[in-house]
């Protein structure tokens, strides 16, 4: 795919028009483009027998069936039954288990720990959102500077997209071997006597928290960049130079032009990494496994821990229609949004 | 932008490249780190002052990676699984695909905000009811368990990634083979695809990286050393010694390089998956 044409296809998808909704409109090219010439479209057919029509009708449905199907049984069929789950007592464990109602709902929200991690997922979500963009911003911004040699531009993006591409167990390992209190990095603040003991990041309630969120900073800021970076290139230059002719400073190009134009994406972005970031498992798990003492609890890792180590299967299930509710929350402003665009 | 005054320009130029050195530290350092750390002996990993080189080389740790056969099983499933979802995706996303693509049917549009919908379910929900259904499939600790819940991801993101892409060739195509008596299904394997190729790679690519990089239904769906991925190869080793740094770093280059590869060899088509609604696991 070439890579004027990045921007996501999901906003590709929606933001097309909706050309020939409707099949009774499309009739026209449809019996044109997909019907066998041999057959007129309005030719007599035997009684009895399924019209020529009526199968061509289906054949889009036949060719989304096997993804449909796949989705039918591990996409459909699994909400409904972590719902069931959420609403009975010791489910998967005992057969026949016994519907009690919300019961599981009341205790997972009369828990201090569930309480916690919430508030840790919200902190550790918004946190990395927030800079996430801003990182993605600046870094799209420095590269797409003129003043930025193009050999040197193209070389920088390759490697500041790197991080991306590990996944967050190695992240997790690198991370633990970065911030351990004989590691590197307490090396270097030691030296420049920014700190004055062995910082332990991990593993001090103080500062997981917020050690974690750094890494996750780090991790997860090449999504905008590079969409941003597409954005900026697709601004057109002419806004540019109709500013500068109303005179607009470079500051007031960047508010007035740069930044609403990217707006639409920041805001698409920061949607979905809002929606990602909160589910995060493998980080969180891999490096403080949610502690110490629930320090860095969040949502994913109290649930897993309920279903897991606990097997209590219906109060993991509590809490999983929970992130649910919530992510399905955000997705929905995230559609609504890709279809104003 | 206008060449300007020499003395107006310097400054913001420095500014930018300070800038970019700093973005540059940020970003790779801990990569550049893991990377000589896994060429030290594990005596070395922490001295102070912090030393980026190792002083003196060695590769033994990766021999040891190596002459641990349960680490090539490791090895050997992830690029199973991970090819296998890569393929079986490709194979069902594309008809799907050139259905949004050249078709319009009912319920299209609450077909395509569904599989937009389904990106962004959280995969701990699943996990539990996908708990239950392996066992009860008697499929729990099987390569098929991986295969079949990673497509759940991979699917919604391929087949956005094809539509854009076959939106891009004319319909003409299609219709030259529909004149011709040909079917819409002959002209999706004889013409489409063949055309398809770089969005097919992209797809492809893209996938393998979010199967190979998958982690919680690893550690949940399967149980035996023979059936681990190489995310769960990490975390053994982790567990198993905890102070051997070298060889979990060794690990780490071992278990990031097909993706490093795959990206300098195809990075617009990185760029192109990363950006189409990006799913990353």
């Amino acid at each position: 795919m070439a890579a004027g044409s990045r921007p996501a296809a999901i906003r590709q998808n929606l933001s097309r028009p909706p050309r020939r909704t409707g099949f009774r409109q499309d009739k026209s090219r449809m019996s044109l483009a997909h019907e066998h010439p041999a057959m007129g479209p309005r030719k007599a057919r035997p009684a009895g027998r399924v019209s020529y029509q009526t199968k061509m009708r289906l054949v889009p449905f036949a060719y989304v069936a096997p993804a449909m199907a796949l989705f039918a049984l591990l996409m459909l069929y699994p909400m409904v039954a972590v719902l069931r789950y959420s609403l009975q007592d010791r489910a998967i464990t005992k057969k026949n288990a016994a519907f009690v109602g919300l019961d599981n709902y009341q205790t997972i929200f009369s828990d201090p720990v569930f309480w916690q991690a919430v508030g840790n997922t919200l902190y550790f979500t918004v946190v990395s959102v927030v800079f996430h963009l801003l990182i993605g911003l600046g870094f799209a911004l420095m590269l797409n500077s003129d003043r930025v040699n193009p050999t040197l531009r193209s070389v920088l993006r390759v490697l500041y997209i790197l991080p991306w591409l590990f996944t967050a167990v190695i992240i997790a390992i690198i991370w633990r071997l970065l911030l351990d209190p004989e590691g590197v990095i307490n090396g270097v603040l030691m030296s420049l006597h920014i700190v004055d003991f062995k910082v332990e990041w991990f593993s001090s309630p103080n500062t997981a928290l917020h050690a974690l969120t750094f890494v996750n900073i780090w991790a997860g800021y090449p999504l905008y960049m590079v969409s941003l970076l597409a954005g900026l290139q697709g601004i057109s230059r002419d806004l540019y130079e109709a500013a500068g002719i109303d005179g607009a400073n470079a500051w007031q190009k960047f508010r007035y032009v740069t930044i609403p134009q990217l707006t639409p994406i920041m805001l698409s972005i920061a949607m979905l990494d809002f929606i990602w970031t909160m589910q995060v498992f493998a980080l969180v798990w891999m490096t403080t496994g949610g502690g110490p003492i629930y320090a860095t609890e969040v949502l994913s890792t109290y649930t897993y821990k309920q279903a897991f180590s606990q097997y209590q299967f219906s109060l993991a299930s509590a809490s999983a229609v929970c992130i649910l509710i919530l992510s399905l929350g955000v997705t929905y402003f995230y559609i609504k949004h890709q279809k104003a665009r | 932008m206008a060449k300007r005054s020499p003395g107006r320009k310097v400054l913001p130029t420095i500014l930018i490249h300070l800038g970019l050195a700093v973005g540059l530290v940020f970003a790779c350092f801990p990569i550049v780190w893991m990377f000589f750390t896994s060429l030290k002996s594990n005596t070395e990993i922490f001295t102070l002052p912090p030393q980026l080189l190792p002083k003196e080389l060695t590769f033994s740790a990766y021999a040891a990676i190596f002459n641990d056969p349960t680490n090539l099983r490791f090895f050997l499933n992830s690029y199973l699984v991970a090819g296998a979802v890569a393929v079986l995706t490709v194979l069902i996303a594309l008809p799907a695909a050139y259905s949004f693509s050249r078709f319009s049917f009912r319920f299209k549009n609450t077909l395509n905000v569904f599989i937009i919908s389904t990106q962004t379910v959280p995969p701990i929900t699943l996990l539990i009811p996908y708990f239950g259904m392996v066992v009860m499939f008697g499929i729990f600790d099987t390569y098929f368990a991986l295969i079949l819940t990673y497509m759940v991801f991979t699917l919604p993101y391929a087949i956005l990634l094809l539509t854009g892409y076959l939106n891009t060739l004319p319909r003409e195509l299609d219709e030259a083979v529909l004149v011709d008596g040909g079917t819409n299904w002959s002209a999706l394997w004889r013409v489409i695809v063949p055309l398809s190729v770089p969005g097919i790679v992209a797809t492809a690519v893209y996938t393998f990286l979010l199967a190979w990089n998958e982690f919680l239904f690893a550690l949940t769906l399967t149980k035996s050393m023979s059936m681990r991925t190489v995310p769960i190869g990490i975390e053994l080793l982790m567990g198993q010694h905890a102070f051997k740094w070298n060889e979990m770093m060794a690990m780490s280059v071992l278990g990031s390089l097909p993706l490093l590869v795959l990206y300098l060899l195809a990075q617009r088509y990185f760029l192109a998956g990363m950006t189409a609604g990006a799913i990353k696991a």
